[in-house]
């Protein structure tokens, strides 16, 4: 592999920030100079006017393999992700079947090896997602796994959900982390129970469904101990309990989705389900206090929930068409915009929460994503433009799905080169493999 | 209009213009061939994803009392059976050459879907929980015909399964815009989730509130809400909330009762009531196909005044 200099650019991690040039070599990160001389042969990037930052992570995707390789495949999938920065991801368990298997992981894994970002994968809390018996934590640990959630369902058992708490202490570097949504207060739902939800006569999922296993899982990790990651979070009133129980010391992390600090409820008077999803757009309130909990750091990152749908399945009436959005290639674009471009977050807190915050709640950290910009950490990077303007074309997204709400959107900031352990993935907005 | 959709989309102004065009359909009803040629020509096409009796062979009567030719796919026949989309069975049909598409179907917005894919004229023939737009208008056009132009200041009582009900939803939006008082009554389980903003009262004891209502608005509860714990038993329920023969002599007597079927005679509306001097009950399924023929007028007619 020919050494990589990343010309002009800004350095933004966790260290700090500088101007300065970066030289890329055998897979790492080799010097980090306001100027660099340029050694014979090597690709330049250029970087003049963009952010030189860690590989975004993003630790909530869906890639649908195995079972659904008709809306994504982890090839479509991590090409996607690339695109959108990442260097890393946390696939879920949900797929057909669902990872709550060694031999499954592995494949999947092995599926990953050549993907333009680095694939992971959660593993099931329970066998099958029943939320009944465990699911064997201990094999799928020593694959790798250190996220394990039921995603998509919430382990409902508050007895399952303390003995994996507690099962879990035994293996280092692992989280429980779960979907929060009573089923029985969701049960028939299918968007946010409110105003909107009253007068369109479709059948709601209240935010206390979300509040009330929340609060119950937080009394659970205070219990045991337990380490306890809320997924896509979506209320006010659960930003409030996390930030109350991470100031008493209990071991939360949380984090937020793109479309929970962006859109509302209201969207659902469309009927078109592109702006369906579990947990459902809430209130103005809440996309508030989602920003809220993103600025004070109670909510600690940003993940995407990308859950693509074939579109023929999309083409129903919105009680009919199954949950969830694309993500992985807008979630900088819109989080620069809402967050960054208004003044809301600095730049650095807003990639914190997509790149090394989310990396050491999955332990991808010690695989070498998240970490500064500093000679001898791997060369997991990527180079942001953050004043290019563009406008959100679901044609030409590269996952294999279309269901994304931000079609039609001008977004702020875009991502110019993705390296992954060395190697120039993207180049100018464009995959290289 | 384009479509009818919701009740939601329409203005007093044009809630009246079509109930003034239905007292123009009733007395083409009334004539000895109670036929004209207004839409000779046109397709009408019943697209129904859910059973209904009443309300498909009303749309189909109208049609046909217009001149317009009707082809009907319900679902028990239908390739949607065999999986086809929502989109391409209403592409496949358009394909065919059609003029107004009257869609039911169990899920809310169904029908605005389908005017997003399709050139042809929708018409909201009840979706899901949302709307039953017609309803609402056959129910305005019967108690217009008994109390004169306008609902202005009428007490509607609207009794039963309201959070679950379409009908209720159109018949608050379309009886409050012409300038009814509308209250909804029954147990809070039944009442809509969330009520800020809407232009009603709630009252949880009909017996309450009865002797100050001009109509009493009976909505079916189904046995299945039992099983969701949203009544402990009907028994109980038709003890509070059914229009008792007792109830129907408390009431103003001038009141009047009405029920968008199917009914059950009984305890939910006692037989008394229903075959009583109160009951609009038939009037509002002969009042249908006038108020449908207006809407399918207004969409796919000509647009002049019909002779």
């Amino acid at each position: 592999m020919s050494d990589v200099v990343i010309r002009g650019g800004r350095v933004v991690d966790e260290a700090g920030e500088s101007r300065a040039d970066v030289l890329v070599r055998d897979g790492a990160v080799a010097e980090v100079s306001a100027s660099l001389p340029l050694p014979s042969g090597a690709e330049v990037l250029d970087a003049e006017g963009c952010v030189v930052a860690p590989g975004l992570v993003d630790i909530q995707v869906h890639f649908r393999e195995p079972g659904r390789e008709e809306a994504e495949t982890i090839d479509t999938g991590s090409r996607a992700a690339a695109r959108g920065g990442m260097t890393a991801v946390v696939a879920m368990p949900n797929t057909q079947p669902p990872l709550d298997d060694a031999k499954v992981v592995a494949a999947v894994l092995e599926q990953g090896r050549r993907a333009p970002c680095l694939v992971t994968v959660a593993g099931c809390i329970t066998k099958g997602r029943a939320g009944r018996e465990l699911a064997p934590l201990g094999e799928l640990h020593d694959l790798g796994v250190r996220v394990f959630t039921d995603d998509g369902d919430c382990v409902a058992d508050a007895n399952v959900m303390r003995r994996a708490f507690e099962y879990a202490l035994a293996l280092p570097g692992s989280v429980i982390a779960q979907h929060a949504e009573d089923p029985a207060l969701v049960a028939g739902g299918h968007m946010n129970e409110g105003d909107w939800s009253a007068k369109l006569g479709i059948p709601g999922r209240p935010g206390e469904a979300e509040s009330t296993i929340v609060a119950r899982d937080l009394a659970l990790a205070r219990l045991t101990g337990g380490r306890y990651h809320v997924l896509h979070m979506s209320t006010a009133t659960a930003t409030e309990l996390v930030r109350a129980a991470k100031a008493e010391g209990v071991h939360v992390t949380a984090e937020a989705s793109p479309q929970h600090f962006t859109l509302t409820e209201a969207e659902c008077a469309t009927f078109d389900p592109v702006f369906k999803m579990n947990p459902p757009l809430r209130t103005d309130a809440d996309v508030a206090a989602i920003v809220s909990g993103l600025v004070d750091g109670t909510i600690d990152a940003i993940a995407t929930d990308h859950a693509p749908h074939a579109p023929e399945t999309k083409e129903l009436p919105f009680e009919e068409a199954p949950p969830g959005m694309l993500g992985v290639e807008t979630a900088l674009a819109v989080a620069l915009t809402r967050l960054v471009d208004p003044g809301i977050m600095p730049l650095r807190d807003v990639l914190g929460a997509l790149s090394w915050r989310p990396a050491r709640i999955a332990g991808l950290d010690a695989l070498g994503h998240g970490l500064p910009v500093a000679a001898g950490n791997p060369a997991n990077l990527c180079v942001i433009d953050p004043a290019h303007r563009w406008v959100v074309d679901p044609e030409r997204l590269a996952s294999k799905s279309r269901n994304t709400p931000w079609a039609g959107w001008e977004l702020t900031g875009k991502v110019r080169h993705t390296v992954l352990r060395g190697e120039p993935v993207v180049v100018d907005g464009e995959s290289r493999r | 209009m384009r479509d009818l959709l919701s009740i939601a989309d329409l203005d007093r102004a044009q809630i009246e213009a079509l109930l003034d065009g239905a007292e123009h359909m009733a007395d083409v009803l009334g004539r000895d061939i109670p036929k004209v040629p207004a839409l000779r020509g046109k397709t009408v096409v019943s697209l129904f994803y859910e059973d209904s009796t009443r309300t498909r062979l009303s749309f189909e009567t109208a049609a046909k009392r217009l001149g317009a030719d009707t082809m009907t796919f319900t679902l028990g026949t239908s390739s949607v059976k065999k999986g086809e989309s929502l989109l391409d069975t209403a592409r496949t049909i358009e394909a065919m050459g059609v003029d107004a598409m009257v869609v039911r179907h169990s899920a809310a917005g169904a029908p605005h879907r389908v005017a997003g894919w399709v050139d042809a004229a929708v018409v909201n023939a009840g979706d899901g929980r949302h709307e039953h737009p017609t309803q609402a208008l056959l129910d305005a056009f019967t108690l217009r015909r008994h109390r004169g132009p306008g609902l202005d200041g009428a007490r509607i009582a609207i009794v039963g399964d309201v959070r679950n009900s379409r009908v209720a939803r159109s018949g608050i939006a379309c009886w409050h815009r012409l300038g009814a008082q509308v209250t909804l009554v029954g147990p809070p389980t039944l009442m809509p989730e969330r009520l800020d903003g809407w232009p009603v009262a709630v009252s949880h004891d009909l017996d309450d509130v009865l002797t100050e209502l001009d109509v009493v608005y009976v909505l079916r509860v189904q046995q299945e809400r039992l099983g969701q714990a949203l009544l402990p038993s009907l028994r109980e329920y038709y003890a509070r909330y059914g229009v008792t023969t007792a109830r129907s002599e408390r009431m103003k007597p001038d009141a009047l009762v009405m029920h968008p079927g199917p009914m059950i005679r009984g305890p939910e509306i006692a037989t008394e009531v229903v075959d009583g001097g109160r009951s609009l009950i038939r009037e509002q399924v002969a009042n249908g196909v006038a108020v449908r023929m207006a809407v399918l007028w207004d969409l796919i007619g000509s647009g002049g005044r019909l002779v």
